[in-house]
C-alpha cells in the first residue's frame, strides 16, 4: 500500500493559524463578535468542521466568504458558539449546590444569580427547576447571558427533543430532584416544552464576556464548561469580572473540570465544594 | 538510547477492553518515564469517573484527571475526563472542550490525536488499542500526516477488534504490536 497522504508540517500549521487569527479578526471588526482570545485548539476545530461543511479550500477562501455573505457568517457564528450540555450536567454538581449553597441563600430576601454562557438553555431550566423544589424561585432574579442570539431565542423557548428526557430525569433524580422531572414540562409529538412558570423570573440577555462589563450585584454567578474556551488571557478577565460582579461572600460555579489554578483570581475565592467547583468570594484579602 | 525515536509525548485511545489492555502496558513501564501519557479510554459520561483511581492502583507513574489548561509534563498519565473532549494546544496544554459528540464518543479519540498531531507534528506517537467503534481511524492518520509515529495494537490480540481494524483501514503502514511490545516501546522513552 503507498501512501496518499498528503503530509502536513509545522510552517503547514503556522501559515493556518496565521489565517485563523485573520479570520478572527475579520469577525471582531465586521460584526464585533469577539472570538480572538479563544481557546485555538477548539476554535480551529470548529471552523474547521465549517470548511469541511461548506466545500471552501482553506481559511483564507472562508474569510472572503465571511466579509460579504452575513448568512455565511450567522451558520459559523451558531458553529461557534454552541455547547452541547443537558439538563443537570453533573448532576453532583446540582446536588452539592442544594446542600450547600441553598441553605446560605434562604438568609437573603432577594436574590441575584448570573447564569453567564447559558448556551440552549438546559441548565437554567435545571437550576429553575431546583429553586423552584426548595422554594426560593419567587424571590430570584436569573439573568440568562450568551453572546449568540441564535442560541439565546432557543433557550427562551425552552423547547427540547423528548429522545432526551430519559437521561435528564436520571440527571434530575441524581441531582437531589424532590419529584419527578415530567412534572416541569409537557410533551408534545417528539418534543418538549419546558414549563411557562420556570421562565417567570428568567431575563434572557446578550452578553459577551469576552468584551462586556459587569451589570449588577450578584449574589450567585453560574459559568460551567464555557471558560474552557477561552484562553488564559481572557480567563483572566473573566474571572475577575466574576469577582466584581459577586456580593462579599457570593458564590460562583464553574464546570467540573475548570480552576482558577491557572490563570489567577485563586486568592480572592475560597473553596466551598471542591468536587463541585463551587466558590465563595473571600470577605477581606 | 533514551527518547532515541525523538518522541515528547504519547497519546492512547481505547474503549471497549481498553482498561485491560492499558493496565497490561502499565506493567511495562518504569516508575519514571521522559514523556507525557494521555490516555483517551471511552467511559460511560455521567457519572463521576473512577478510572483514575483504578489506574493509581496498577502503575507508579503518577496519574491525574486532564482539567482545563493544564501543562503537559514528562513522566505524568494524564487521563480525558467523561463528557469532555480533551485537546491539546500548540503551547502544549491542555483545553477542554463540550463540542458535539463524535461518532457518539466525547472524549472522543479523533479530538484528541487530531489536535496532539498539530502540537507535536513528528515528535508524537498515537496508540490505538482495543474497541468496538472506529474512533481513533481519523486521529491517527492525522498524526501519520503531521510526520508521527501510528501505532496500533495488533487486532488479532484485541478484545475487541473493531477499533485497531478501523485505525488499520485509514492508516495500513501503522506499526502493528502487541500490548507487550507497546509496553515496551514507552519503557524505551526513558527520562532524561
Amino acid at each position: 500500500m503507498t501512501e496518499k497522504v498528503v503530509p502536513v508540517g509545522e510552517e503547514d500549521l503556522d501559515r493556518q493559524d496565521i489565517e485563523l487569527r485573520l479570520l478572527l479578526e475579520a469577525i471582531y471588526q465586521m460584526y464585533g463578535y469577539d472570538f480572538r482570545s479563544y481557546s485555538k485548539a477548539s476554535v480551529k476545530r470548529r471552523v474547521q468542521h465549517r470548511l469541511h461543511m461548506s466545500g471552501l479550500k482553506n481559511i483564507s477562501q472562508m474569510i472572503e466568504r465571511v466579509v460579504h455573505d452575513r448568512e455565511f457568517f450567522v451558520a459559523l457564528l451558531n458553529d461557534m458558539t454552541v455547547n452541547v450540555t443537558e439538563m443537570f450536567r453533573d448532576p453532583w454538581f446540582y446536588k452539592a449546590f442544594r446542600e450547600e449553597v441553598i441553605p446560605r441563600l434562604k438568609t437573603y430576601p432577594f436574590i441575584k444569580i448570573w447564569h453567564a454562557g447559558s448556551s440552549t438553555g438546559e441548565e437554567i431550566y435545571s437550576m429553575a427547576i431546583l429553586l423552584t423544589e426548595e422554594g426560593l424561585y419567587e424571590r430570584t432574579q436569573i439573568y440568562a447571558t450568551d453572546i449568540d442570539k441564535v442560541v439565546l431565542e432557543r433557550a427562551r423557548k425552552g423547547i427540547y427533543p423528548l429522545a432526551s428526557f430519559k437521561q435528564y430525569s436520571e440527571n434530575y433524580l441524581k441531582a437531589g430532584g424532590k419529584a419527578s422531572l415530567s412534572d416541569y414540562y409537557t410533551a408534545k409529538y417528539d418534543s418538549v416544552i419546558m414549563d411557562q412558570r420556570l421562565k417567570k423570573n428568567i431575563v434572557f440577555a446578550d452578553h459577551d464576556l469576552a468584551t462586556d462589563q459587569v451589570f449588577g450585584e450578584m449574589q450567585v454567578v453560574v459559568c460551567r464548561n464555557v471558560i474552557i474556551y477561552f484562553d488564559r488571557e481572557l480567563q483572566r478577565r473573566v474571572f475577575s469580572l466574576f469577582r466584581d460582579s459577586l456580593d462579599i461572600g457570593g458564590i460562583l460555579c464553574l464546570g467540573s473540570k475548570e480552576t482558577m489554578r491557572f490563570s489567577g483570581c485563586e486568592d480572592e475565592f475560597e473553596v466551598l465544594v471542591k468536587e463541585a467547583r463551587i466558590y465563595r468570594k473571600k470577605t477581606r484579602i | 538510547m533514551p527518547g532515541a525515536p525523538g518522541i515528547d509525548a504519547v497519546v492512547i485511545g481505547a474503549s471497549w477492553g481498553g482498561l485491560g489492555a492499558v493496565s497490561s502496558i502499565l506493567q511495562k513501564v518504569p516508575w519514571r518515564i521522559g514523556v507525557p501519557l494521555v490516555l483517551c479510554q471511552h467511559q460511560y459520561p455521567h457519572a463521576i469517573s473512577t478510572l483514575v483511581q483504578v489506574l493509581r492502583g496498577r502503575t507508579r507513574l503518577k496519574v491525574a484527571e486532564v482539567e482545563d489548561k493544564m501543562p503537559l509534563e514528562p513522566g505524568v498519565l494524564y487521563v480525558c475526563p467523561p463528557n469532555y473532549h480533551t485537546l491539546i494546544e500548540r503551547d502544549r496544554t491542555f483545553a477542554l472542550s463540550i463540542d458535539p459528540p463524535v461518532m457518539y464518543c466525547r472524549p472522543a479519540i479523533d479530538v484528541l490525536f487530531e489536535s496532539a498531531a498539530e502540537a507535536y507534528c513528528d515528535r508524537l506517537a498515537a496508540v490505538v488499542l482495543t474497541g468496538a467503534n472506529e474512533d481513533g481511524a481519523a486521529g491517527l492518520l492525522h498524526v501519520a500526516r503531521c510526520g508521527g509515529m501510528p501505532i496500533v495494537q495488533d487486532p488479532s490480540t484485541a478484545e475487541v477488534p473493531v477499533m485497531p481494524e478501523g485505525a488499520l483501514k485509514q492508516v495500513p503502514w501503522a506499526h502493528v504490536m502487541t500490548l507487550g511490545a507497546i509496553g515496551d516501546f514507552l519503557a524505551s522513552l526513558e527520562a532524561a
